[in-house]
């Protein structure tokens, strides 16, 4: 099934990734059942989106649909977004209310605990049609998903075989979700941006601190991301989770200049805003730290740049597509200008964002340029080889590493030297 | 009745503004603008449900300079031609002299290789004021329908 010659691991410190593992559907359609129906928490919603009992929501774990729901005794679920009877999508809303859910193709009617409740015409038309007498409905319910939420973040799984939520986390994540989550929050918006490359080229990007402050030349002009800052990346016991932070104004002019020397226009101290509002960071927090992109494996990244908090969701479409998700939100206690402030400042990120919109273009262009490579690899070195480990610098791509070790885990794949695919 | 002569210069405003997008006259297309102004790009999606949440958002017309010299100087972006297609211009009311406009558009874009894809499809919803005789925009807001955004939104729509 697998590509097979093509698809090799030669270090076992993952420092080389093969480019067929951004190319083959079968990769892809292997990787629906080991990464995101295996035993990994996927990132679902927020429970601020769900207040209200009945209240649903349309989201996405890889590939399949999900529905997740607020049921009458305030408990939440998520079900795959399909009929038992013949596969129909359940729900077609992206968003709402709703005492139960009925299937638009035979009136099926589910209830928020996703138990089958009624079928139109059980006993049929005068005795002829209907249902055998042998069904009953009560064991017709909808495949769940198990879900646990911590500080109002929703996950579910597939697998029975998931550690804890927490135990999965680790504590260098849940620290961040406590900061992040620290007082009950509100939903600002959405925004949804259409990626033509792998999810995993996303995940990469989003665990590699270096890429920050040189293809996103905003940043780096303006101060609020520079690799000359104080920062680093903070990875979890497994390496499959990543904490990049950093911290605004750490860095000299000297630093700064000596270490974007020969880089062109990356860096220009003389690049001003006529309307510097927009880069203001209000304090919320007891520490100088001004920007945190957590990413929880495989399909969540947690933002904090200054004042623009939101989470992002990967959705995957196909081994070369791929949607990203932003839910934006600010605190429950914001006041207007507060909230008006966050909104200036989504601005820089999500696929308008001042920073961000270059991260759509790049992945894509890596997918382009490595479809006929796939018997080649990336090279991933970049903060150094070896044991794969928390990074006290920003020139690292360290995470991208870990991020590989616990996927060829889940997905089996043999790595080092002596490892071929097999 | 609005005059023919406002009429026009309401409808000729919305077609330069989309002509100057198109030829990347993007410095002089700030000319449009009224120092108050507000450009907004925003998704069909959150306006229904109600949500503030913008895709791109200036409140002066220097955060839309900076946008500008942002796109010129800072950003890397997919190299293409815009192309906008405006449909008709509904002026629906007429306030102290401002005019509360309406039209339809297509935005496609082409790349390098000469192919031209969709890129969005909406409406906008404007405010226009008169300084001096000349129609400028104070509001200029697109609401997308397209709101799953293909890559990226770089330049203005």
């Amino acid at each position: 099934m697998r590509n097979e010659p093509q698809l090799t691991w030669p270090t076992s410190d993952l420092s080389r990734i093969p480019y067929a593992v951004y190319c083959d559907p079968t990769i892809y359609e292997e990787e629906q059942d080991r990464i995101f129906r295996g035993p990994t928490w996927n990132y679902l919603a927020l429970d601020a989106e769900l207040p209200k009992k009945g209240d649903f929501l349309s989201t996405k774990v890889g590939e399949t649909p999900v529905l997740v729901c607020r049921d009458n005794d305030n408990s939440l679920h998520a079900f795959v977004n399909r009929c038992m009877h013949r596969g129909m999508l359940l729900c077609r809303e992206r968003q709402g209310n709703s005492p139960n859910f009925i299937c638009p193709y035979h009136q099926w009617t589910y209830d928020l605990k996703g138990q089958l409740r009624a079928v139109p015409f059980p006993k049929g038309v005068n005795g002829e049609g209907g249902l055998p007498k042998d069904f009953d409905r009560k064991n017709i319910h909808l495949h769940e998903l198990k879900i646990e939420s911590y500080k109002g973040v929703i996950f579910g799984t597939f697998s029975n075989k998931s550690e804890p939520l927490l135990d999965y986390l680790g504590p260098e994540v849940i620290y961040e979700i406590d900061r992040l989550f620290h007082k009950p929050v509100h939903i600002l918006g959405y925004q949804r941006q259409r990626i033509f490359g792998n999810w995993k080229l996303y995940n990469d990007n989003v665990r590699d601190p270096n890429h920050g402050g040189l293809l996103h030349m905003f940043h780096a002009t303006f101060g609020l991301y520079r690799l000359s800052q104080k920062g680093g990346a903070k990875l979890d016991e497994r390496g499959r989770h990543n904490i990049t932070w950093n911290a605004l104004g750490t860095d000299d002019e000297k630093t700064t200049e000596e270490g974007y020397e020969g880089t062109k226009n990356v860096y220009n101290a003389k690049f001003n805003l006529k309307d510097m509002s927009m880069l203001q960071n209000r304090t919320e927090h007891d520490d100088d730290v001004t920007l945190v992109i957590l990413s929880v494996f495989p399909n969540v990244v947690f933002q904090q740049i200054s004042n623009s908090l939101c989470t992002r969701q990967i959705r995957t479409d196909s081994n070369n597509r791929m949607e990203l998700y932003w839910t934006y939100f600010g605190y429950a206690d914001d006041d207007e200008d507060m909230t008006r402030h966050r909104l200036d400042q989504a601005n820089l990120v999500g696929p308008g964002g001042l920073i961000s919109m270059e991260d759509g273009e790049a992945v894509e262009l890596v997918q382009t340029a490595v479809q006929r490579e796939q018997d080649k690899h990336a090279t991933v070195e970049i903060g150094g080889k070896g044991k794969i480990k928390t990074q006290k610098s920003l020139v690292t791509e360290v995470p991208i590493r870990g991020f590989y070790s616990y996927y060829c885990e889940l997905m089996g794949f043999p790595v080092g030297s002596d490892a071929t695919a097999k | 009745m609005i005059g023919t002569d406002i009429r026009e210069a309401i409808t000729d405003l919305m077609a330069d503004f989309c002509h100057f997008l198109d030829d990347d006259r993007l410095e002089e297309w700030l000319d449009f603008f009224t120092e108050d102004c507000m450009y907004k790009v925003l998704s069909r999606e959150n306006e229904a449900s109600d949500l503030p949440l913008e895709l791109l958002s200036c409140r002066n017309k220097n955060m839309l300079r900076d946008r500008i010299l942002s796109l010129r100087e800072a950003n890397i972006y997919n190299i293409h031609y815009d192309k906008h297609i405006l449909g008709a211009v509904r002026i629906l009311e007429e306030k102290n002299g401002d005019y509360r406009v309406q039209a339809n558009y297509s935005l496609y874009q082409t790349n390098q290789d000469g192919v031209s894809e969709l890129f969005s499809v909406g409406t906008y919803r404007d405010l226009v004021v008169f300084d001096g005789g000349m129609p400028m925009f104070r509001e200029k807001i697109a609401v997308v329908d397209t709101f799953g955004i293909p890559r990226l939104l770089s330049t203005p729509i």
